[in-house]
């Protein structure tokens, strides 16, 4: 655990980096610093490992004190990553990786093995062990950088825009990867980005901070999503602060409708009875085996429905699905619902745009 | 081509190879002087060039000094010596040693200096003592163009330890202040040859020695440009 | 600070010096004369063939090395062992002094138009500048403090250059060397060598304040 006890970091120049912060990185969480530049997200990290000096305030990690530590075994207990990643060119990538358990004093035999595991956890192929940096890409740089910085698996990782410098498509995959390994290795994790995006996608919690280090609010993503403790936070959210809460929400939190279910047995006469009811003018057909068949409009329907040619939805969502997604499958139906399926397949209901508005309302 | 004729009929003479004033011994007298100096000069310049470029401190003080090694007129340094301490060793390696001191001093604090700021980030961040960064990333990662500057020095060195003959001592330069004294002008230009040779050979067996000291890693990221030195290299 | 000017005090004699001020005079001037036609005789040659280069990058690596190679060969055997060929005229200290700012100023004029962003080159051609306009007015005015670099170095190499030419009867203000050496009196040589350095602190500053009239644009930075 990490505990920040109104902490100050006044520069030399006078300016303040950060300004009276409390903040508490609770045990085996990600906690996300986000904000826009000069905020002093980079600078509560570093003090972390003393690369900054607090200058007021107390800053402990596990009950420990961090003045009271010498910086370097302070370090070595926390794995630092950063942007640039930081590989040494001229050492090859598994003494990269070998860096810190070198530093304290891990036997070869034990260190080459932890390599080995590291490479495989991080997704690295054996064959680039003794290749130097520069012939790696820079989504594989990025993940020898992870590698390094769990060598002697330290039970806190400070991260500072680790994902920054590579493109969208990597960055996407390696967010997923992190977040897997994670569930894995339940690290400690203060992460600083400056993507709300990517905030609310890999925090347990996230701190917003506001320029000369104000922590304006502290809370899980929902919560900050769903209400947000000032303006500023607000419009650093920005204005489709609903539909990245929607993202947020699994379709299991909302309970499906029936919806206007007919049998391919039925005719024109129940079909349009229960698209009445409904206040529709289609209806789902849906077999025995609760399998779905698609679903019709009255208007193209003359007589029996097995008859009629049945369209089909082109997108559908499950109960882990988030209700950005079933948002998405009605907009893009003609139906305007989304239909949910269980994971085997079968029809479970629909759901409509009332239930998600009530859900975030 | 009387002149020409002259100095391969010098170098044809199998008396100039052999005894005290023979080929031979001059070349080893010669590289002796220019040995020790560039010796000292290192252990002068490099640590503290590594110490300058490692807390960041005195940096004009470090990049002025090439300039004004330049300025320095080596000759007179000899001469002077050569009042105040007498004849010996010590007049002609004060002043190379004084020579050679820039470059190396220079590019040693260049390089430190010019490591980039995230690996010094990475490597404080994983726990490394100021020692250990030293030793396990600046002077790795510096060793390129600690060692163009060693080169730069070395070649400057060889070229003015022909001075040293000025003041009593041997080496090539008894051929070129002998050859001028008698107006034999073979022997001077076979002389001013032999020195230009060993400052090839030098210059040549450093570059070697270079790359077998710059670490795997760095050898194909770095473009090896033997001329890069020079832009700051004084002529000897 | 007083015991070391009383240490200088007793070293040199500056009643000696003051009875050979013309000798200042006289070899100042040879001093300025020879680093001048060498500096000056150098860029002449330096700048077209450095342009040369621009336009056909293929000559750069024959022609930097051979200038390579050329700089490798020490001084006072180039001094000495042209005299065969050149005589005891000035074009003996002359020839190597303006081998050796050829090299430095080629060099440095090449680096400094290679140094000019190419981005600057692209928006400069692609706003329809020729090539020969967009070289004297885009690519030769950023490659200015390059080129003035060059020259400082090119100048005050010469002006340490000329104080070895004393060996082959001539050598600027080094002329004051080999008469305090001969008579093992000090002052000379003292003297010799403070304006040697002189020499080159006031040609180095002189080059630095043109540098910065010439660009102007670089003053506010760094």
């Amino acid at each position: 655990m990490i505990t920040f006890d109104h902490v100050t970091k006044r520069f030399d120049d006078g300016t303040v980096g950060v300004d009276d912060l409390t903040l508490e990185v609770p045990e085996g969480e990600v906690v996300v610093l986000v904000g826009p530049s000069g905020c002093g997200k980079t600078t509560t990290m570093r003090m972390i490992n003393r690369m900054i000096q607090p200058t007021g305030g107390t800053l402990t990690v596990d009950g420990q004190d961090v003045m009271t530590v010498s910086p370097p075994q302070l370090r070595r207990r926390i794995g630092y990553v950063i942007q640039q990643v930081g590989l040494f060119p001229h050492r090859t990538i598994a003494e990269n990786i070998a860096t810190v358990p070198e530093l304290v004093g891990w036997d070869k035999a034990r260190t080459q093995e932890r390599v080995k595991t590291l490479m495989a956890t991080v997704g690295l192929p054996d064959s680039v062990a003794n290749r130097y940096p520069h012939q790696l890409s820079g989504g594989q740089r990025q993940r020898v950088g992870v590698a390094r910085a769990l060598a002697v698996d330290p039970p806190i990782m400070l991260m500072d825009e680790p994902f920054g410098a590579v493109d969208p498509i990597v960055r996407s995959r390696l967010q997923d990867e992190f977040l897997r390994l994670q569930l894995q290795v339940r690290k400690t994790i203060v992460f600083v980005t400056h993507d709300i995006d990517e905030a609310i996608r890999m925090g347990d919690r996230i701190a917003i901070l506001s320029e000369g280090g104000k922590l304006e609010q502290y809370d899980d993503p929902e919560r900050l999503l769903a209400d947000p403790a000032n303006e500023f936070v607000a419009d650093f959210l920005g204005a489709e602060r609903g539909l990245k809460r929607l993202a947020l929400i699994p379709v299991s939190e909302v309970s499906a409708e029936p919806g206007p279910v007919v049998s391919p047995d039925d005719d024109r006469g129940n079909a349009a009875e229960v698209a009445r009811s409904y206040g529709t003018d289609w209806v789902v057909v849906v077999d025995e085996q609760r399998r779905l068949r698609g679903w019709v409009s009255l208007h193209e329907l003359d007589g029996r429905i097995a008859d009629a040619n049945l369209r089909q939805f082109a997108l559908s969502v499950e109960s882990t699905d988030s209700l950005r997604a079933a948002l998405n499958a009605m907009v893009t139906s003609r139906t305007g619902v989304a239909v949910r399926l269980s994971e085997g397949g079968l029809y479970e209901g629909i759901i409509t745009q009332e239930l998600v508005s009530k859900e975030i309302r | 081509m009387n002149v020409l004729g002259g100095i391969l009929a010098w170098f044809a003479d199998p008396t100039h190879w052999s005894g005290a004033d023979g080929v031979p011994v001059r070349v080893a007298e010669h590289l002796g002087y220019c040995l020790l100096a560039t010796a000292v000069a290192t252990l002068i310049a490099l640590p503290l060039g590594v110490i300058l470029g490692h807390t960041g401190k005195g940096g004009s003080l470090a990049i002025n000094v090439s300039n004004a090694g330049r300025a320095i007129p080596t000759f007179g340094i000899v001469l002077l010596a050569f009042l105040v301490a007498g004849a010996g060793l010590l007049p002609i390696t004060v002043a190379l040693v004084l020579l050679a001191i820039p470059p190396i001093l220079t590019n040693t604090y260049v390089a430190v200096r010019g490591i980039d700021r995230e690996l010094r980030d990475a490597a404080e961040g994983m726990g490394m003592y100021g020692w250990q960064v030293v030793r396990q990333l600046e002077v790795p990662m510096a060793m390129p163009l600690i060692m163009a500057g060693v080169r730069t020095s070395a070649v400057q060195v060889v070229a003015t330890a022909t001075l040293a003959a000025y003041v009593t001592l041997g080496g090539l330069g008894r051929y070129i202040f002998d050859g001028l004294g008698q107006r034999v002008y073979a022997e001077v230009a076979a002389g001013a040859i032999l020195v230009a040779i060993l400052a090839l050979a030098v210059e040549f067996g450093l570059s070697k020695l270079q790359t077998a000291v710059t670490a795997r890693g760095l050898r194909s990221t770095q473009r090896d440009d033997p001329l890069a030195a020079k832009a700051t290299a004084a002529p000897a | 600070m007083i015991h070391a000017a009383g240490v200088v005090a007793q070293v040199v004699d500056t009643e000696w010096i003051g009875r050979h001020l013309d000798d200042v005079r006289t070899y100042t001037l040879e001093h300025l004369l020879l680093t001048g036609l060498a500096v000056g005789i150098g860029f002449v040659v330096a700048f077209p063939v450095a342009l040369l280069v621009q336009r056909y990058p293929r000559l750069y690596g024959p022609v930097l090395g051979l200038a390579g190679v050329l700089f490798t060969i020490p001084s006072l055997a180039l001094f000495v062992g042209i005299i065969p060929f050149t005589g005891i005229g000035i074009a003996t200290p002359l020839t190597p002094l303006v081998v050796y700012t050829l090299l430095i100023l080629v060099r440095n004029t090449v680096e400094g138009l290679r140094s000019v962003p190419s981005d600057v080159v692209e928006a400069a051609e692609a706003m329809g500048y020729s090539r020969r306009r967009r070289l004297l007015r885009v690519e030769l005015p950023l490659a200015t403090p390059v080129i003035i670099a060059g020259l400082r170095i090119a100048t005050v190499s010469t002006i340490g250059l000329v104080t070895i030419t004393v060996l082959i009867g001539w050598g600027g203000v080094g002329r004051f060397f080999l008469d305090g050496f001969a008579r093992r009196f000090a002052t000379p040589l003292l003297l010799g060598i403070a304006l040697s350095v002189l020499l080159s602190v006031v040609a180095d500053f002189s080059l630095l304040a043109l540098q910065r009239l010439a660009t102007p644009w670089a003053r506010g930075r760094r």
